[in-house]
């Protein structure tokens, strides 16, 4: 840790404090930890500190079969958790060359698009909450619950939903869920209006957002960002456009992207993502085919010896799996994760330099990272 | 002796009790009207409704036990609550709930003193409440109450300028420094001040905000970056007595609100006299209506809007509502010699 230095004023010699911010704090959504070395309160330099949420899923893994290991990834993005078993059973799927049928990849891409809008929520009204605005936390946790109560019906779990299987899903949908979902978007259509009529066009809200962590392009791609808030800076990447999986190469949809690189570019894609996910949702739930749910999978799962780079596009950003099998056992020989909120995470440092310990806070909810994740 | 002595201990009795009471049931009517805002229920256990709410918690807060930092420094540390408490309180006396009543036979005035300086009292006053807060994160010895008392004292020279220069401009139009003549004055003008000088109540509820610590610009407090701020390392009774004085004062400057812009004790549209079945309400329950407006407006506003930065506060302060408030001050005087 850096010792405080000594800086030579005007007047007086003044020391930096060094503020220790977490892991046990409000705002930094679970355990994270960041060392703050301040002049008052300008941030001068920022430390930050993961691995209090280290469960070692990774080497875990290598113990489970291959099945065991989607109820773990399940526990990494623990408010996303159906886009960690879609990524991972994906990743198997590539790797046995499984065909999934059509059918699973539109139940897929719709429990992916649900998922994206349970996060967004929890990640508008923590970010909300962190800059003071209270009301929208309770309204976006409000709408969270509908969809946890449509996950619920497919599934049976609210949180952690195991809902995947290699090469297909494990259940079918229960009878009405598809008007249940229709019914949900349109909700979701007046409720963010009301959010974005708390905040967006609010002078407190701009003032705080605005030119607050601005990154560029170039340093956002430098600096390995994925998701939104490397589309808050204006690149124009996402997985789901780029490297279609699931069934989103069948959907027509926008990629939001912003051009000032801040906090409220960042806010103001992820609102756009929410209506576009509503648009893919609404697609897939309508043209949703008949048919087989599992594809033709063998009774014992033993990918082929080998390695696979498989990544999807979850809620914080690019979520992959870099799994290795040697073809004989019924683990895998190496798991590996890149998780979206640890590399969005190297973003806050560089954001953070110069700007208010209140804009810490707005900071950290600006990335939306998810502790489970970093750590795993 | 019973004019001089009785009465007035009396009636300081009754103030004081009703606004502890009042400010308990704030923090009830608080919670309930946020919860309703954010589609909840609110409190709803203790007793039908939540309503013995308050009664829980003042009993949960006494009995918690009471921590003292090792490394704080103990006299300031135990004195600031109190210098935080008592300003909040001794402003209720020069207060005018109301102009007299009859009772046994004797008339008392509904105030416990109308001293003619009453507004610089509660302006002096009630800006040593600040001190509390500023010395509670001096001397517990910790960073963040410590970040929070400086910005405490950087908020206070904000918006305190700003609030006494709107309250001067009061001052000329009712050419009285009273708070009972400046309510008469109201009365004789036929007109609330609110429609006189409404720039200088719109900068005077902005001020009252950050005066009381309230969102937006609860600062010192900021529980989502400064971790409570000014009391994080506060437990038990102490905690509870810059909670009460947080809302004691939230009835103070919707008091003074009420007394300087809305006309006291007056019924709405004194000059207005087809609206005189009005006159039945005594003068007391208006009193209270207009002040529980404000108190509304309070939470309402805390429950709508995100938290400003402190240097957006400092900004806000001295850029726009200082100009705004000596150009209102200008104009004031200049329309009062060329009145005259």
């Amino acid at each position: 840790m850096a010792t405080p230095a000594l800086h030579h004023g005007a007047m007086f010699d003044t020391n930096e404090l060094v503020l220790n911010m977490g892991p046990q704090h409000p705002s930094t959504h679970g355990v994270l930890r960041v060392v703050l070395r301040l002049d008052g309160e300008k941030v001068v330099d920022a430390d930050v500190v993961i691995g209090y949420l280290h469960r070692g899923i990774e080497k875990l893994s290598e113990n489970r079969n291959w099945t065991q290991i989607i109820l773990l990834t399940d526990r990494m993005d623990y408010v996303a958790a159906a886009t960690n078993n879609v990524g991972y059973c994906e990743t198997v799927e590539k790797m046995m060359a499984l065909e999934v049928p059509r059918r699973a990849r539109y139940v897929r891409t719709i429990l992916c698009e649900l998922q994206r809008i349970a996060s967004h929520c929890l990640w508008l009204g923590t970010h909300a909450m962190d800059i003071g605005a209270m009301t929208v936390f309770l309204y976006a946790f409000r709408e969270r619950e509908l969809i946890l109560d449509l996950f619920e019906e497919f599934c049976g779990a609210r949180l952690t939903y195991n809902s995947m299987r290699i090469g297909g899903l494990p259940l079918d949908l229960p009878p009405g869920w598809d008007k249940k979902v229709l019914e949900f978007c349109k909700i979701m259509d007046v409720k963010l209006g009301e959010y974005e009529e708390l905040l967006t066009h609010n002078r407190i809200w701009l003032e705080r957002t605005k030119g607050i962590g601005v990154l560029s392009a170039a340093q956002a791609v430098d600096l390995g960002l994925s998701g939104p808030p490397l589309r808050g800076s204006g690149v124009p990447r996402d997985i789901r456009k780029d490297e279609p999986y699931a069934a989103y190469a069948e959907m027509t949809f926008d990629v939001a992207i912003g051009t000032a690189g801040d906090t409220y570019d960042r806010y103001l894609v992820r609102l756009e993502e929410f209506r576009q996910s509503l648009r893919i949702i609404r697609q897939a739930t309508e043209g949703i085919p008949e048919g087989p749910i599992v594809g033709k999978v063998p009774r014992l799962i033993k990918p082929p010896a080998g390695e696979t780079y498989h990544a999807i596009e979850s809620p914080k950003g690019e979520l992959g799996y870099f799994i290795v099998s040697d073809g004989k056992s019924t683990n895998p020989y190496r798991f590996r994760v890149r998780p979206p909120s640890f590399c969005n995470l190297q973003g806050l440092r560089a954001m953070v330099k110069g700007h208010l310990v209140a804009d810490v806070v707005a900071l950290i909810g600006s990335l939306d990272v998810v502790l489970g994740e970093v750590d795993r | 002796m019973i004019d001089n002595l009785v009465i007035p201990l009396l009636k300081i009795l009754i103030v004081l009790n009703a606004t502890l009471v009042g400010v308990t049931y704030m923090v009830l009517l608080e919670r309930k009207v946020i919860a309703w805002a954010q589609s909840r229920l609110g409190p709803m256990r203790v007793g039908p409704y939540g309503i013995l709410q308050p009664v829980a918690d003042a009993i949960k807060l006494m009995i918690k036990e009471d921590i003292t930092p090792v490394r704080a420094d103990k006299w300031v540390f135990t004195a600031a609550p109190i210098i935080s408490m008592v300003p909040a309180l001794i402003v209720y006396a020069v207060i005018p709930f109301g102009d007299k009543a009859r009772l046994f036979g004797r008339d008392i005035t509904l105030y416990i003193s109308d001293i003619n300086v009453g507004l610089l009292y509660i302006v002096s006053v009630a800006s040593v409440g600040v001190y509390g807060i500023i010395l509670a994160g001096y001397s517990s010895n910790s960073k963040y109450p410590l970040l929070a008392s400086l910005r405490a004292s950087a908020q206070l020279i904000s918006y305190e300028v700003a609030v006494t220069l709107t309250l001067v401009s009061v001052i000329l139009v009712a050419g009285s420094l009273s708070m009972v003549q400046i309510v008469r004055a109201q009365e004789s003008s036929h007109v609330w001040f609110l429609f006189v000088q409404p720039l200088a109540f719109a900068i005077f509820f902005i001020g009252g905000l950050a005066e009381t610590n309230r969102a937006p610009f609860d600062m010192p407090e900021a529980e989502q970056e400064l971790t409570g701020g000014f009391h994080t390392e506060y437990s038990g009774m102490r905690f509870a007595l810059f909670f009460l004085a947080e809302y004691a004062n939230m009835i103070v400057v919707s008091s003074v609100a009420t007394t300087l812009f809305l006309g006291g004790w007056l019924r709405p549209f004194p000059n207005v006299a087809a609206l005189g079945f009005l006159g039945f309400i005594p003068g007391w329950t208006w009193f209270l209506i207009k002040s529980f407006v404000f108190l509304y407006i309070f939470i309402w506003v805390r429950a709508t809007l995100p938290r400003y930065r402190y240097d957006q506060l400092m900004r806000l302060g001295w850029k726009v509502l200082i100009p705004l408030a000596i150009l209102n001050l200008v104009v004031t005087g200049i329309v009062k010699v060329l009145l005259l």
